[in-house]
């Protein structure tokens, strides 16, 4: 983790905030902030050897910072258990479906614009 | 001795110090599961911490709240994580560029697909109106997802709920789901899941090929941005 750059995502993500509350573009200023960066790299050309270890050390651990958000369920076991069949099916079965229909539009324009696929998925994909 | 314990007891409950502890805890042990399981999706780690906390938290009966005191410098490292995902988004920016048209395309549909699969299930089996409307941005990254909530008249909280079961469920079922359908291309699978299961999903496809990750990144950003324009006309329309 290289400090200037911890500092460069916290400044991006600041700005992000600023500019989500001034143009109320409904959008959170994290989003806003990864346009910024985005635009910045771009704008140079290439990321920063140290910038690409910040960040993977970063996403490595993603997963680990959804934990607080997700041990919320439990003010809510009450309500969720009275609308449990509903609320599972829905969960369930729509989160299906929209991973098939998303890979499967993707997957069938891709073969009729003629682009080849990428790197084939291993079983555990 | 007893009173003792208990009186330590007192003090570090009240400490953002045990919240923060036990969640990077909690979390390394669904780490070492999901690895001793072969990365099986089922093990995910996410649903590991998150059952093995909610289980401490009722069994010592402390507050939600009290433990977000500690688990709030966690929750915190969600913006500049968001912001980090340019990076893998940029290095595959020649991957996307050629795939622009497809992309779009497959956006649209997940995007619509999320959200009028989400409710119209729920309503034909009964769910409050509170519920359906909390329902329906379930496949948007959290901070959007609240907004969006909010916006049609659900519960931003239990938006917030919705959002991480769903990709928890995004990260356990995507492969039985690709699998199945035969699609072996790292983009679209990564696309998928970023649209269909946002963050967390995007953390497994990340775990799995860079390539499924930048896409899944892509996928979760475009999928927010879609998802705030298309769902208040998609309800304007059908009201």
């Amino acid at each position: 983790m290289n400090l200037g750059f911890v500092t460069l995502l916290l400044v991006c993500q600041l700005v992000g905030e600023i500019v989500a509350r001034v143009l109320e573009l409904g959008l959170p200023g994290p989003v806003i902030g990864m346009l910024i960066l985005f635009t910045g790299l771009a704008l140079r050309g290439g990321v920063p050897d140290e910038l690409q270890r910040t960040a993977q050390g970063l996403l490595q651990h993603l997963s680990l910072l959804f934990v607080p958000a997700g041990v919320g369920v439990m003010s809510y076991l009450g309500l969720v258990a009275e609308e449990w069949v509903p609320i599972t099916a829905s969960l369930v079965i729509s989160t299906v479906l929209t991973i098939a229909v998303t890979a499967l539009v993707m997957v069938g324009l891709s073969h009729l614009t003629g682009d080849r696929p990428l790197g084939a998925a291993r079983k555990d994909g | 001795m007893e009173g003792e314990l208990r009186q330590i007891w007192v003090y570090l409950a009240e400490q953002p110090l045990l919240g923060l502890t036990v969640t990077l805890v909690a979390y390394q042990a669904g780490q070492w599961v999901y690895r001793k399981a072969g990365m099986s999706p089922i093990a995910n780690p996410v649903l590991l911490a998150v059952v093995a906390l909610v289980a401490l938290l009722w069994l010592t009966g402390t507050s939600y709240e009290t433990y977000f005191e500690g688990a709030q410098f966690v929750h915190f490292l969600l913006g500049p994580a968001t912001v980090a995902l340019a990076v893998p988004l940029y290095n595959n920016l020649k991957h996307m560029r050629r795939a622009a048209l497809p992309l779009t395309v497959a956006l649209v549909a997940g995007t619509v697909t999320a959200a009028s699969t989400a409710v119209g299930i729920a309503w034909l089996l009964g769910a409050t109106e509170r519920t359906l409307a909390s329902l329906a941005p379930k496949s948007v990254t959290t901070p959007i997802a609240m907004g969006i909530s909010e916006q049609i008249g659900g519960l931003p909280s239990l938006t917030a709920v919705f959002v991480i079961l769903t990709g928890i469920l995004g990260a356990v079922l995507t492969t039985w789901t690709l699998d199945a359908l035969r699609i072996r291309d790292w983009r679209a699978r990564g696309f998928a899941i970023g649209v269909a299961a946002h963050g967390i999903g995007t953390a497994r496809a990340l775990q799995l090929s860079e390539v499924a990750g930048a896409f899944a990144s892509l996928a979760m950003g475009l999928n927010a941005v879609a998802t705030a324009v298309l769902l208040p006309l998609l309800i304007r329309l059908l009201w």
